[in-house]
């Protein structure tokens, strides 16, 4: 429809335009400039060109925080993925059990993340949690362990939702096919294999880009859990910028990291797109 | 069909064990609340408190003023959900249902947005806040997120759906564009605004991150800051305090997930 007068769809979407610049576009743009500066929030800043880039790439820093951070992630989403498909396939039932049986584990993803990241600390204290005990010491303190106990802790908060979206993807699979492979004599383990499966693949691949893209940017399990240690063995990304401006007072650095975390997010949010893409395309 | 009992059986005991798993640990924070810090240092495991014991909650409620922060938080989170949702109707109608020069781009910038998370834009954020002085003030809480990307993009979506008779039909009545965008087509579409308001509401009244990095001190504290700083505090861990604070943090927001998971989980059965 033709606007009543031209200016109209301006100021409508002027406010919501007017934020988002300011506080998603505008931001990316003061981080890269920021980050050619030395600063100390105390002292005037001082160009310094590239110099902050190379800082962090020195010593294989920004290496081993990226690759630590893609270790999580894998572990994420493989967790997720598996963890909510099976349990889609479990409680796709009518009935109340199944119904107590979902709601329960898609309220771990409702709650808060300081609530579950405190639970868990708790269940895996090494002197009184009943995980940690059974596990002869909190895997917490631990620096191989340390990383996946807070990749399983996402897991647990995340499968729900994983699970959510696989039961909405089973649902839109027409029950006729199931009959005619029925008809055809295939079995239970047969429908799943060549009904279920390749039909949940768009579903599979927007749940795997989305856990990917939400894991890569944890940071209240790290900052409670953890706060990095030990030995950097759970800094991730967001918690090393969050470290580099908070704790070291290092503006420029910390927006150097912020630069190579937006393209990073960037270059996932386009795989991301095309599988949502994918998934739309498939008419639910 | 002896198979076929089997994967009934089979399913129900998986379901059996998930169910555990995620209702276990919610259980066990309630027990350690109620226990006095002797008995956990004595029986960590024992399952059940030897009596109920509200000393944890006393301690939670004179460690940090709950009250407070319970309302900062709730105005917060209010605040938001009520400004994206007036923000994201206009913005919304305009893309869905005018046509103008320019929409494209304006749609293409909120997608845009889409993908840029607040992790990534905290630090320049925090020192144009710092710069205008806005630090540690509720305006540093709400503004960013005032106008929702995805709120936008969602009621975008839904008004498609409105067919223009209605608008043209409101228009030939006189009706101003104000009163057809929050009063003609904003019922129509109400379950996105309501699925909008929740979901936001939930998310920021337990939001961790963005209050932690925008303030340095108490004045406009929210509740899961303070619940992470009992763990912070004093000597040892104190464990029944810190889960009773859990408790006080996250019940109100099961609660509301009871209340609502209906609507929420419709359509998986």
């Amino acid at each position: 429809m033709t606007p009543r007068a031209p200016w109209h769809p301006w100021a409508m979407l002027g406010p919501t335009l007017g934020l988002l610049a300011v506080f998603f576009l505008v931001p990316i743009g003061v981080a890269a400039y920021e980050s050619l500066f030395s600063w100390d929030m105390l002292t005037p800043p001082r160009f310094v060109g590239a110099a902050n880039y190379v800082a962090i790439a020195a010593h294989g820093e920004l290496f081993h925080i990226a690759l630590r951070t893609t270790g999580f992630s894998a572990i994420v989403v493989a967790g997720t993925m598996t963890l909510g498909l099976g349990l889609a396939l479990i409680v796709d039932r009518p009935g109340r059990f199944f119904a107590w049986v979902r709601a329960s584990v898609f309220s771990a993803y409702v709650v808060s993340w300081v609530a579950v990241a405190l639970l868990w600390m708790w269940m895996l204290d090494g002197n009184g949690g009943i995980v940690g005990r059974a596990l002869h010491g909190s895997p917490l303190g631990d620096l191989r362990w340390a990383l996946p106990a807070l990749a399983v802790v996402a897991v647990w908060k995340l499968t729900g939702y994983a699970m959510i979206v696989f039961l909405a993807g089973l649902q839109s699979i027409p029950p006729s096919l199931y009959e005619a492979a029925a008809l055809d004599g295939v079995g239970m383990w047969g429908r799943l294999r060549h009904v279920t499966l390749p039909l949940l693949a768009p579903t599979a691949a927007f749940v795997a880009t989305t856990s990917l893209v939400t894991s890569f940017q944890a940071f209240d399990v790290v900052r409670i859990m953890t706060q990095g240690g030990p030995a950097r063995a759970t800094e991730l990304f967001v918690y090393a910028i969050y470290e580099q401006v908070f704790l070291d007072l290092s503006v420029g650095r910390a927006s150097a990291l912020t630069v190579v975390f937006f393209v990073l997010l960037l270059a996932l949010a386009t795989v991301q797109l095309r599988a949502w893409r994918a998934r739309e395309g498939e008419g639910r | 069909m002896t198979s076929r009992r089997w994967v009934r059986a089979l399913r129900a005991a998986l379901a059996s064990v998930a169910l555990g798993a995620w209702i276990f640990p919610y259980a066990w924070m309630v027990v350690t609340s109620f226990k006095t810090l002797p008995e956990i240092m004595s029986r960590p495991t024992a399952p059940f408190a030897r009596h109920l014991d509200f000393g944890a909650y006393r301690e939670v409620f004179a460690a940090m003023p709950v009250g407070r922060y319970t309302a900062v938080t709730a105005v917060m989170a209010l605040a938001i959900a009520f400004a994206q949702i007036a923000l994201a109707l206009p913005a919304g109608y305009a893309l869905a249902k005018l046509r103008f020069v320019g929409r494209r781009t304006a749609f293409g910038v909120v997608l845009a947005c889409l993908l840029v998370p607040a992790q990534a834009t905290f630090v320049p954020v925090f020192l144009m806040f710092a710069k205008v002085r806005l630090v540690n003030t509720m305006a540093a809480l709400v503004l960013p997120f005032a106008a929702s990307a995805l709120g936008t993009f969602l009621v975008r979506q839904a008004l498609l759906a409105v067919p223009d008779e209605i608008v043209e039909a409101a228009r030939m009545d006189g009706a101003s564009e104000w009163t057809i965008v929050y009063r003609i087509v904003a019922p129509m579409v109400r379950p996105t605004l309501v699925s909008l308001f929740l979901v936001s509401f939930v998310f920021h009244y337990s939001d961790y991150f963005w209050p932690l990095v925008m303030t340095t001190d108490d004045s406009v504290r929210t509740l899961p800051l303070g619940v992470a700083l009992l763990r912070e505090q004093g000597t040892g861990v104190r464990w029944n305090i810190v889960m009773a604070g859990n408790v006080v943090l996250s019940a109100p927001v099961l609660a509301l997930f009871a209340a609502v998971q209906r609507h929420l989980l419709r359509g998986t059965r």
